[in-house]
């Protein structure tokens, strides 16, 4: 707490048994504590956790964003619990209040986090590296030898070492001689400063990634449209199907682009499972000649700025209806929705401009390969083998006038009543392609001319894509840096005594590390080089060194992170 | 028989012969827990260490008066490997403090850890060869369902494993490698188990080869992670005094690194795997742009990856800071290999989603 309480003016003696007092915090000051609290490891560490925990019930429950008609089934199927949850956001819980909260808390957590840090590092960045520390066998990873090599020598060949490939940052320095012990030269050195760096990019990276997500959201636009072979679409909100777009963009600003598919191909292994998709379409961009292309799953096509994604495909089976005074009432490609694996697709055809009499619906399936056998009927294969409608009829208004938009793939029934057959039940129609069928109660007559495809096209634009994986890609290098990128400390001290060059070294880790060992070892290794060399025994340790041995468990670690590092080298 | 059945065959094969490694490495640790037992002499842990490395254990280089050689002369502390360089490797750290009267029957590897670890190579050979097998058949990348996922995982996970025998001792770890793998085979073999074919067109890039593949090492990594992490906290409890685990069946706990040790192995095998699982997640979300025209869009599957990542990061925040015990850290490595595994099988099997292995989705 930065600021305690003022002492109260009271006389003195205070009383007997005063208790501790309670600091006044103040407006500031209790705006500092969250503060300090919301920046703590341990309040990023909750804010973690708490984020993994309201993931969750995103994944359990159906989403709008993705999915509102599984939403609607859900309220349907559980009204009481339904409205409820709905009204607490678990619907579309990525954009409620309460996941907004513990995100953007963690960020602000994070920026006071890693601000400081900054600072500190930026300071370091210039440091010298810490001067060797008295006591060398503090330290979990120390050794020393004696040789009788020169003492100039041997420090020069230890910082040599150490500076050898810029991998360490090196500074020599000079103690004079004291009481208790003799003069000395050392060595310090440090390595891994961009083990800090790379955890402050990372950090950075990652709030760099939630700023260009929020951008991309408001920046972008995406549309749907259903687009039947040997037709097309002009890229203005008006042509799709379905439209949205982020709240900073101007509709009449799209690049007026018109597609047009030419052929969709779909290829199906024997069993049935598509292969290969593939959409020959003509783009004709403003100011330039039509190009063609091809558009895959896997493969969009970038138009206008926009990408353009194959998202799904079906029939459009062209029919043409006329009416009970023999003239045309439809013509047309009506899209069927694929139900199953083998296509067997769903439509529904309105007919309302008929000359005389009552409108006409028409719903039921486009069998691909159909078989039929009395009551039932199905498709044996995706593939246009055998194409077949199998319809039922309705008449009546078809409700087309009351200013109600429709859905396209539904009749409104409430104005019509269904045809029945000869024996009572639901007259059924069946038209093979290239046929043309009488309808029941004199209705008049269904041709079914042909089968296009049609695909359903995505087209999303987003100009933050590249930032996004910009900050992403940068996340992934500082975290790697952060962690695997060792920071040592390794410390040499020369001293010459009875005639002999003692040569005593030590090193430290941010956190554990195997290759520690190594370090001290290549920096012997070096001095070795220079003439033969014994282990120097602590007994004889001049400046008293505390122990002459270790403790069993210093030993231990010792002697396991000593091993480590000899491993690695082998 | 096609070539597709063979590769059945060959994986039923591999699962076998890590069934069989599974129980040498038992019997193995039965051993470690029988030495134990047998002498009560304070036995400093076998550190993770090589055998030429015996010798530096004692910076006075050797000689001294409290510490002498392990019984059997080896690596132990004469500073010269002997010629079994798999023996040598294993004693090296063992050193023993000795006293007295006791007998030193330290605890010597025995023909149970030779037998794991030929029958786990033979393993991994003939789970590469039904890898491949598999890809030959399809005609892909053989990681693109829910079996084949399991098997590459596993292999992962062993190969992994076997790699890091050959730089430390870690062969303690065999059990709970090959005992986690074999159950995921078996599941993998009997109720994950689909036909090899064509992939739908979704799955026909190569973001599957990179994004799976990444995937697949990363669990691989996680389960050695966590077979660490579970080891560290079975040796804690009998080190507190647990009155489960004081029973002398695991005893062999005691012949294990120490938990300080295991903990930083765990931390240093999870590390890697964090790296990977953050660029699976990336990579899937590059993928997803061009699959599915969003690189996000919450989908159970990229819930629970992100589940997994988030609760990893947790892990290393407690990792670094201070006040938290070996034992907490290792619960948030242990929780997130849960939701590890969740993310596998129960968002596979229950969850709706784009993600669905079995194939076929209209809208691909
Ligand atoms: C979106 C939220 C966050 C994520 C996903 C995240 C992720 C990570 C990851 C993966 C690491 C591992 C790298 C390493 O261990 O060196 C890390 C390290 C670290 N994080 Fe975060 N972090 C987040 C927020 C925070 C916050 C809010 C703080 C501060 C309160 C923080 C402080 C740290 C520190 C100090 C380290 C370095 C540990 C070390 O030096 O070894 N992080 N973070």
């Amino acid at each position: 707490m930065a600021r305690t309480s003022t002492p109260a003016p009271l006389p003195a003696p205070a009383p007997a048994a005063p208790g501790p007092a309670l600091p006044r915090l103040g407006v500031r000051g209790a705006l500092r504590w969250v503060w300090r609290q919301l920046t703590s490891m341990r309040v990023a560490l909750m804010l973690l956790m708490l984020l993994a925990v309201v993931s969750v019930p995103g994944s359990m429950l159906p989403q709008r964003p993705q999915n509102p008609a599984a939403v609607a089934r859900y309220l349907r199927d559980n009204p009481d619990l339904g409205t409820w949850l709905d009204r607490l956001g678990f619907f579309d819980v990525y954009s409620s209040v309460w996941f907004s909260a513990v995100y953007l808390l963690l960020f602000t957590s994070l920026v006071g986090c890693i601000l400081p840090r900054i600072a500190v590092h930026a300071r370091g960045w210039r440091a010298r590296p810490p001067r060797a520390p008295r006591r060398f066998e503090r330290f979990e990873v120390h050794d020393a030898l004696v040789t009788d090599a020169d003492p100039e020598a041997a420090l020069e060949a230890a910082r040599a070492s150490l500076a050898a490939g810029r991998r360490f940052r090196v500074d020599t320095d000079t103690e004079p001689a004291t009481a208790r012990t003799p003069a000395a030269r050392t060595v310090s050195a440090e390595r891994g400063y961009l083990r800090e760096t790379g955890n402050i990019v990372f950090h950075l990276a990652l709030l760099g990634l939630l700023v260009a997500v929020a951008t991309g959201q408001m920046l972008h636009y995406r549309g749907q449209a259903l687009v039947v072979e040997g037709r097309g679409f002009a890229n203005t909100p008006a042509a799709y199907d379905t439209f949205e777009a982020g709240t900073a963009v101007n509709p009449d600003s799209l690049v007026p682009f018109t597609l047009e598919l030419d052929s969709f191909t779909a290829r199906f292994d024997t069993a049935g499972k598509p292969t290969f998709f593939e959409a020959a379409v003509t783009l004709t961009e403003p100011g330039a000649a039509p190009q063609d292309h091809t558009i895959r799953v896997n493969r969009p096509l970038d138009a206008g700025g926009a990408h353009v994604y194959l998202a799904g495909n079906g029939y459009a089976p062209q029919v043409t209806v006329r009416d009970s005074a023999g003239q045309v009432a439809f013509s047309g490609a009506v899209p069927f929705l694929p139900q199953d694996a083998s296509y067997r697709s769903r439509g529904v055809l309105k007919v309302p401009d008929v000359s005389t009499g009552d409108q006409i619906g028409l719903v039921g399936f486009l069998l691909p390969t159909a078989v039929i056998n009395g009551d039932s009927a199905y498709s044996a294969y995706p593939q246009p083998g055998n194409p077949a409608l199998v319809l039922q009829v309705w008449r009546g208004n078809l409700g087309l006038d009351s200013g109600v938009p429709q859905n396209v793939y539904q009749l409104d029934t409430a104005g019509m009543t269904q045809v029945a057959g000869a024996d009572g039940a639901p007259a059924t129609v069946v038209v093979p392609l290239g046929e043309t069928v009488d309808l029941p109660d004199g209705l008049g007559s269904l041709s079914f001319d042909k089968l296009p495809r049609y695909v359903a096209l995505d087209l999303r634009y987003d100009p933050s894509l590249g930032w996004v994986l910009g900050f992403a890609v940068t996340a992934l290098i500082g975290l790697a840096l952060s962690l695997f990128v060792p920071r040592r400390r390794v410390w040499v001290r020369v001293t010459e005594e009875g005639g002999r060059t003692l040569v005593r070294t030590a090193a430290l880790a941010r956190s554990e590390d195997v290759g520690l060992v190594g370090e001290v070892e290549q920096v012997l290794d070096a001095v070795r080089e220079l003439g033969p060399a014994e282990p120097f025994a602590p007994l004889d340790e001049p400046n008293g060194a505390a122990s002459a041995r270790l403790s069993g468990a210093d030993a231990h670690e010792v002697g396991a992170a000593r091993g480590r590092g000899h491993g690695g080298r082998r | 028989m096609n070539v597709a059945e063979l590769s059945t065959i060959v994986v039923w094969g591999a699962t076998t012969a890590y069934a069989l490694a599974f129980v040498a490495f038992a019997v193995d640790l039965a051993r470690r827990a029988e030495v134990s037992t047998a002498r009560r002499v304070r036995v400093r842990q076998p550190a993770l260490v090589g055998a030429a490395t015996g010798s530096v254990a004692d910076p006075t280089g050797g000689a001294s008066s409290t510490t002498r050689p392990a019984e059997d002369g080896a690596a132990g502390a004469a500073g010269e490997p002997d010629g079994d360089a798999a023996d040598a490797e294993a004693t090296g750290g063992a050193e023993a403090t000795v006293t007295e009267d006791d007998a030193p029957t330290e605890y010597r590897p025995g023909r149970a850890l030779g037998i794991a670890m030929s029958v786990t190579t033979l393993g991994l050979v003939l789970e590469l060869v039904g890898i491949v097998l598999r890809g030959i058949a399809a005609h892909r990348v053989p990681w693109a369902n829910m079996y084949e996922f399991t098997v590459v995982g596993t292999f992962v996970a062993v190969l992994t494993f076997r790699l890091l025998t050959l730089r430390r001792d870690v062969r303690f770890l065999g059990a709970f490698v090959l005992g986690l793998s074999v159950v995921a085979l078996g599941l993998g073999l009997t109720v994950f188990y689909t036909r090899a074919g064509a992939v739908v067109p979704a799955l026909q890039s190569y973001w599957l080869v990179i994004h799976v593949t990444i995937a697949v090492i990363a669990t691989g990594m996680f389960t050695v992670g966590v077979s660490a992490s579970g080891l560290q906290l079975l040796k804690e409890s009998r080190e507190s005094g647990s009155p489960r685990l004081s029973h002398p069946r695991f005893a062999m706990l005691d012949q294990l690194p120490s938990v300080r040790a295991l903990e930083g192995l765990a931390f240093r095998i999870n590390a890697i795997g964090f790296v990977l699982w953050t660029f699976t997640v990336m990579a899937g979300a590059v993928w997803a742009e061009h699959a599915w025209s969003r690189f996000w869009g919450w989908d159970p599957k990229e819930v629970w990856s992100f589940i997994v990542w988030v609760v990893y990061a947790a892990y290393l925040h407690a990792r670094t800071t201070r006040g938290w015990s070996p034992k907490a850290i290792a619960w948030f490595s242990i929780a997130g290999f849960a939701v590890l595994i969740f993310n596998f099988t129960g968002v596979n099997l229950l969850l709706p989603g784009k993600h669905s292995y079995s194939g076929l989705d209209l809208n691909n």
